[in-house]
């Protein structure tokens, strides 16, 4: 390749703006919000534990505000997050293996993923606010 | 350049944005197939010690099973986030300074914050 060449301007793909969103597009850049979403939220996760390990009067602020609504709502959308980057991980997973590559199959595992993420979440609260 | 003699193993090795070939892939992978079962598992604990007490959830925490698994999930997690923040950070920074500061400054955070949970974890187990 000439020096030239190498500095041509070439057109970018996808243009995002003009870039009509599909479910497949859509999945796939939700992956890595979530994935982010949740590395940040282990910050949560390391407080609840070391507040655990350093006594009673820590794990209770702890607990105090993961039970505050500010602490569940961000609680509700790591819950979400995580059965999303898990089933869709699964998804991906089955990619890596050669697996689930026509466009019918592609776009039914996404639905299986959007729904198994709604109904986890939804079950887990419900088995979660019962046992409260 | 002639590769014929190379295997094809060889000639991927150092490649890649990260310049480590298919470790990088491979490693998030294996992560992220460990980490089906022990999230799974993580969710159904937590949820079965919502509002529990504190010295409850000591007991728990500090059996050996539930503390090795722990440690397993916190390996693995830290691992999987650092490996995959790489990549969005290699993706977006286009400097090389502000993205090699970024890309420590991740990794360290995250090899401080999976330290502190296993320590918590350790501490527990040997209360």
């Amino acid at each position: 390749m000439s020096a030239q060449e190498q500095t041509a301007k070439r057109p970018l793909s996808p243009h995002l703006q003009v870039y009509r969103p599909q479910l497949t597009s859509v999945l796939s850049i939700l992956h890595r919000i979530t994935g982010v979403a949740l590395a940040a939220g282990t910050l949560l996760l390391v407080w609840w534990l070391v507040a655990a390990a350093v006594g009673p009067e820590a794990y209770a602020a702890a607990s105090g505000f993961i039970g505050s609504w500010l602490g569940l709502f961000m609680l509700l959308g790591w819950s979400a997050a995580l059965f999303y980057h898990l089933a869709n991980g699964i998804r991906h997973l089955v990619w890596d293996a050669g697996y689930g590559f026509e466009l019918e199959t592609v776009y039914r595992s996404g639905w299986a993923v959007v729904a198994a993420t709604a109904v986890l979440t939804v079950l887990a609260w419900i088995v979660g606010l019962a046992t409260w | 350049m002639s590769t014929k003699l190379r295997s094809p193993l060889a000639r991927v090795r150092g490649l890649g944005s990260a310049k480590d070939g298919t470790g990088h892939w491979w490693a998030q992978r294996l992560t992220a197939l460990a980490l089906v079962p022990l999230t799974i598992w993580f969710v159904a604990g937590v949820i079965g010690h919502i509002g529990a007490e504190h010295d409850e959830l000591l007991q728990w925490i500090g059996h050996p099973v539930t503390a090795g698994l722990f440690l397993l999930l916190i390996g693995a997690t830290f691992y999987h986030a650092s490996l995959g923040v790489q990549v969005v950070i290699e993706d977006y920074l286009h400097n090389e300074w502000i993205k090699l500061a970024a890309l420590l400054v991740m990794k360290a955070a995250f090899l401080v914050l999976g330290l502190a949970a296993a320590l918590a974890v350790l501490s527990i187990l040997f209360a």
